[in-house]
C-alpha cells in the first residue's frame, strides 16, 4: 500500500486525473480521523476495478484497511462490511465504468436503503485499463476502439440519475482541484446516509479532455465546468434538479436529503420493537 | 400375519387443498405418540393449483427415506388417482374424494371430505376425516388421533375439540364399512430422549446460529428460501444483520464483505443462484475471506426443475469460480445432520479462512422429520486466528494459515482478489502465484476430520453414497445384509477434503458403488480423482431413490464386477 513497494508494478499515466483524486481522498481522510479522533485503521477502502480501483494501493502516509474486489462489486461489499461493522468508516472508489456499467444496479437499491457509506466515482468517460472503449459516460457519436464507427447510445448524466434514484448526498468534484475534492469527499463522509461524490478525472491516454473542462481562454475555448452558485440551497430537490440539467457541469454539493434515516439506524429502530430469541430458545419451539 | 412396521400415506390434489399440511399434521401425530415420522413433498412452482402431492412414512424404528411404494393413496382428484395409482403396493388403499369417481375398481372408497367436515361442524376439519379413515385402515387405536386434538386444540375452545372429534368418527366410520385393511400397525415403541420435528432448512439455519452466525444476506429462491425466512425472524439482535438482497451476486459479495470485517456470514441459494455466485465465490478464496454458501439443490441447469431433487451441483460446488481452487464442501444426508453440518460450516469458514459450501438438496430442505433434539453443547464455535500485533502486517506472508486482521485494529492491509503480495498489493510475479496458490491449498489440510461411518470394512465392494441418498440407500444396504450380500458401507459428509483415512480405505476395494442423483455420476468421478475404483448408479428423475430399486441395482453392479473379476 504505498508507491515504493516494488513488487506492485501497476502505474496510473502521467497527468492523470486519479493521482488528485488520491491525494483529495488522503485529505479527507486525516481531516476526518484528526475530528473525530478516530485511528486511520478504522476506515476502510472498497476499491473496483479498473484504473481508479488501484487507489487503494497507492494511497500514501498511515493506512486505511483496503479490499481490491472484483469487477462491480464494490456496493455490495461495503454494504457488508458496513452491516456487519456500523463502527468502520467505509469509502468506495470505483470509475464510471465499474460504477455505472456492470455495477449499476447495485447503486438505486443502495440509495434505497441509505447505506451509510460514501462512494468516490472517478468518472474519466472511458475504459482506461483495458485501453479504450466507450463507458456509459461517453457522448453518443463518439469513436472508440469498441465504437469505431461512432457510439450508439446516449450517454448518462449521472448526477441527475443520483438524484432520481434517491441519493441522500450527491456532490460533483474535479481532480484538479484536490484541496477542494477533499473538503467535498469529507462532507460525503460526515453525511449520514448514501453518499456519491462524483468526479471528473481526465484520462490523459484515451480521452484527454482537461482543456474542455477548464477551458481555454487562447483557444476561445469556453470551461464547461462551473461552480455551484453560492445561492444554490442544497436541500432543494428542485433547485438540483435544474442544475444537473444545465448547459454545462456544476462543481460542489447538489444535494443532501434532510432527516431520512440510514440503515443501520433503521435497523436499531426495528431492533427496539422485536423480542430476540436466544437459539436455546428458538430450538425449543422445534422440540415436542 | 405379522404386524406391519411401517406405512407410507400419500396425499395428491392440487396446490391449496391443504395436501401440504394433511401429511406434516399425520407426521406430527405419529411422532407425538412415539412413532418415527418423515414427510416427502413436491410441488409445482406456483401458489394455487398444479398438481401437488406429499407423503408421510409413518415407522416403528428410525426411517431415512420416502419409501417404496404406497399404502394408502389419498386422491383429492381424478387426475392424482390417475398419476398415482402406479405407485400403490399391491394391497394398497385409495381414499377419493367423492367428487369424481374412479374408472376402475378394486381396494378403493370414496368419501365426502368436505361435507363430512362442515357437518361435523368446521369445514377445516377435513383432515382430520382423512385421518380417522386412515386410522382405521391401519389399525392405529383412535385414542392417539383425540389425544393429538385435545392437546393442541383445547385452548381454542371446546367447540373445535368437538368438531374435530366428529370429524374423525365420520373417518373411522366410513373406512370400517369396508371391509379393506392394510394390515395392522405394530405399536410405538416411545423414545425416551428428547425430540424435534423440524424441517431440514430450518435444522441448517439453527445449526449456524449456534455456530455464532452473525450476518445473513440473501435473495429468495426455491427450495433455499425458508433459510432467509428463519435469518429475517430470528438474526436480529445487536451485532447482527439479517437482509434481503437485490440479487445473489449482492448477497455473495455483501458476506465475503462482512467476513472480511471481522463476522461470521452466510449466504443461502439454489442452482441458479449459486451459478451467479461464482465469481464471487472465487474472491473469497483468493483474498481468504470466511463465508459460508447453502446450496439447497433442485434439478438443473437453468431454471430446471425448482421443485424437484437432485444432486447435480457436485463439481459446480468444487469450483465454482474460474481458476484454481477447491472450494470445501459438507453434505449433510440426513436433518439431523443438516443442524450439525450448518454448524460445521461456520467453524470451518472460521478455521481455515475461506468460502464453505454446505450442499443441502430439496429432499431435506423440505422434509419435517423427528429428530433426536439437537444438542446444543456439542456445536463449539470456532473463532479465527486474528492478528493482535502493531502496524506493518504482512497478511499474506508463508505459505500457510496466518492471522487475520480485522479492520478497526492495526494490522491494516489490502484484502485483494488479484494476485498479490504478502501485504496485499496486486503483482504479477511468478513466485508470487506460485507462493499464493500453495498456501490457499495448503489450508485445505486443516479441514482434514477422520469422521465417517464404516461397516462391515473387510468386503471387496463397498456401498458409498452422499447427500440425501444416504437415506435410501441405508435401507436397500440393511435389506441386502439381511439377504446375506457381502457388501462394506461408508459414508462422511464431509465431501472436500474427504477425511484421509477413509480414502485410504477405499483405495483398498475392488469397487466403490456410488448411488446419486445425477447423470454425470459426480461423485464417482470426484473419488475416482482420488484413485478410488468408484463406480456410480445414477437417478435423473427429480425424486429420491426408492430403497428397492437401489437394492436391485447394487446386487446387478456388484455381481457384474464379481464376474469380471472370477473371468480375469
Amino acid at each position: 500500500m504505498t508507491s515504493k513497494n516494488p513488487e506492485y508494478d501497476f502505474k496510473w499515466c502521467p497527468g492523470c486525473g486519479d493521482f488528485g483524486v488520491r491525494r483529495a481522498l488522503e485529505f479527507a481522510l486525516q481531516d476526518f480521523c484528526s475530528y473525530h479522533e478516530r485511528p486511520m485503521n478504522s476506515n476502510v477502502i472498497v476499491a473496483g476495478i479498473g484504473c481508479s480501483g488501484n487507489l487503494v494501493h497507492l494511497v500514501e502516509g498511515e493506512q486505511p484497511y483496503g479490499f481490491h474486489g472484483i469487477h462491480g462489486r464494490t456496493l455490495p461489499i461495503a454494504f457488508g462490511a458496513k452491516m456487519g461493522r456500523p463502527d468502520l468508516n467505509v469509502v468506495v472508489v470505483a470509475g464510471d465504468g465499474d460504477f455505472l456499467s456492470i455495477g449499476l444496479e447495485h447503486v438505486a437499491p443502495q440509495a434505497a436503503r441509505n447505506l451509510d457509506v460514501c462512494c468516490v466515482i472517478m468518472d474519466n468517460g472511458v475504459y482506461g485499463l483495458t485501453k479504450g472503449q466507450s463507458s456509459p459516460t461517453t457522448d453518443l457519436g463518439v469513436i472508440t476502439s469498441s465504437t469505431p464507427y461512432g457510439k450508439l447510445e446516449s450517454d448518462l448524466n449521472p448526477l441527475d440519475y443520483y438524484l432520481s434514484i434517491g441519493v441522500s448526498f450527491i456532490a460533483s468534484g474535479y481532480s484538479s482541484k484536490p484541496k477542494d475534492l477533499g473538503k467535498l469527499i469529507q462532507a460525503g463522509m460526515e453525511h449520514k446516509g448514501f453518499s456519491i461524490v462524483h468526479v471528473l478525472s481526465p484520462c490523459t491516454t484515451y480521452n484527454d479532455n482537461y482543456e474542455q473542462l477548464k477551458g481555454n481562454a487562447k483557444k476561445g475555448i469556453e470551461p464547461i465546468i462551473f461552480d455551484v452558485p453560492k445561492e444554490h440551497d442544497i436541500h432543494d430537490r428542485e433547485a438540483a434538479h435544474k442544475l444537473v440539467n444545465a448547459a454545462k457541469i456544476p462543481i460542489g454539493v447538489i444535494y443532501q436529503a434532510q432527516g431520512r434515516p440510514t440503515l443501520d439506524q433503521r435497523l436499531e429502530d426495528l431492533r427496539g420493537r422485536v423480542k430476540v430469541r436466544s437459539v436455546q430458545e428458538q430450538l425449543e419451539v422445534f422440540v415436542f | 400375519m405379522a404386524k406391519r412396521q411401517d406405512f407410507v400415506v400419500r396425499f395428491a390434489g392440487e396446490g391449496g387443498q391443504g395436501v401440504v399440511t394433511a401429511s406434516e399434521a399425520l407426521a406430527r401425530i405419529a411422532a407425538d405418540v412415539g412413532y418415527h415420522a418423515l414427510t416427502f413433498s413436491t410441488f409445482p412452482s406456483q401458489i394455487l393449483g398444479g398438481p401437488t402431492w406429499t407423503q408421510a412414512r409413518i415407522s416403528t424404528t428410525p426411517v431415512l427415506s420416502p419409501g417404496d411404494s404406497v399404502d394408502v393413496l389419498v386422491a383429492l382428484n381424478e387426475e392424482a388417482y390417475e398419476t398415482h395409482k402406479e405407485d400403490l403396493s399391491e394391497d394398497g388403499v385409495v381414499i377419493y374424494d367423492s367428487s369424481f369417481t374412479p374408472n376402475s375398481s378394486g381396494r378403493m372408497f370414496g368419501m365426502p371430505f368436505d361435507d363430512l367436515a362442515k357437518q361435523a361442524g368446521d369445514i377445516r376439519t377435513a383432515n382430520m376425516v382423512m385421518m380417522g379413515a386412515l386410522a382405521n385402515l391401519v389399525g392405529m387405536p383412535v385414542k392417539f388421533l383425540q389425544d393429538f386434538i385435545v392437546n393442541r386444540y383445547l385452548s381454542r375452545g371446546q367447540a373445535i375439540v368437538d368438531a374435530n372429534m366428529k370429524a374423525i368418527a365420520f373417518g373411522v366410520e366410513r373406512a370400517a364399512s369396508t371391509t379393506f385393511q392394510i394390515g395392522e400397525l405394530e405399536p410405538p415403541i416411545k423414545p425416551n430422549y428428547k425430540q424435534a420435528m423440524i424441517r431440514g432448512n430450518d435444522a441448517i439455519s439453527i445449526g449456524a446460529l449456534a455456530a455464532g452466525l452473525d450476518v445473513y444476506v440473501g435473495y429468495p429462491i426455491s427450495p433455499a428460501t425458508p433459510i432467509l425466512i428463519y435469518m429475517e425472524r430470528n438474526l436480529i439482535g445487536s451485532g447482527k444483520f439479517a437482509y434481503q438482497s437485490s440479487s445473489e451476486i449482492e448477497s455473495i459479495a455483501a458476506i465475503v464483505g462482512a467476513g472480511y470485517a471481522g463476522k461470521k456470514a452466510m449466504t443461502a441459494t439454489a442452482g441458479p443462484g449459486f451459478t451467479l455466485m461464482g465469481e464471487g465465490i472465487g474472491l473469497a478464496w483468493m483474498a481468504e475471506i470466511p463465508c459460508v454458501i447453502v446450496n439447497v439443490q433442485r434439478g438443473g441447469p437453468a431454471t430446471g426443475l425448482p421443485t424437484k431433487t437432485e444432486q447435480s451441483d457436485l463439481m459446480t460446488a468444487l469450483t465454482p469460480a474460474h481458476g484454481d481452487q477447491l472450494i470445501p464442501i459438507i453434505a449433510p444426508g440426513t436433518v439431523e445432520e443438516c443442524y450439525y453440518g450448518g454448524a460445521l460450516a461456520i467453524n470451518w469458514a472460521e478455521r481455515y479462512q475461506g468460502p464453505v459450501v454446505l450442499l443441502s438438496e430439496h429432499s431435506l430442505a423440505e422434509r419435517v422429520q423427528n429428530i433426536p433434539k439437537p444438542d446444543l453443547s456439542q456445536i463449539v464455535p470456532e473463532v479465527r486466528a486474528t492478528y493482535q500485533g502493531t502496524n506493518g502486517y504482512q497478511r499474506y506472508d508463508g505459505y500457510e494459515l496466518s492471522p487475520m486482521p480485522v479492520p478497526g485494529k492495526p494490522g491494516a492491509y489490502v484484502a485483494n482478489g488479484s494476485e498479490h503480495d504478502a501485504m496485499g498489493d496486486t503483482t504479477h510475479l511468478p513466485s508470487r502465484h506460485i507462493q499464493m496458490t500453495t498456501r490457499r491449498f495448503s489450508k485445505l489440510k486443516l479441514l482434514e476430520e477422520n469422521v465417517y461411518e464404516r461397516e462391515n470394512t473387510d468386503a471387496p465392494i463397498a456401498v458409498m453414497p452422499w447427500g440425501g441418498s444416504k437415506g435410501p440407500a441405508m435401507e436397500a444396504y440393511e435389506r441386502l445384509k439381511a439377504q446375506g450380500t457381502n457388501l462394506a458401507w461408508y459414508y462422511s459428509m464431509r465431501i472436500n477434503p474427504l477425511p484421509p483415512k477413509l480414502l485410504e480405505e477405499l483405495r483398498k476395494k475392488e469397487l466403490v458403488l456410488v448411488p446419486e442423483l445425477n447423470y454425470l455420476g459426480q461423485f464417482a468421478s470426484f473419488l475416482r480423482s482420488h484413485g478410488v475404483n468408484a463406480q456410480a448408479i445414477t437417478q435423473y428423475t427429480g425424486l429420491p431413490f426408492r430403497p428397492k430399486d437401489l437394492v436391485n441395482r447394487i446386487k446387478d453392479a456388484a455381481s457384474a464386477a464379481s464376474r469380471k473379476a472370477v473371468s480375469v
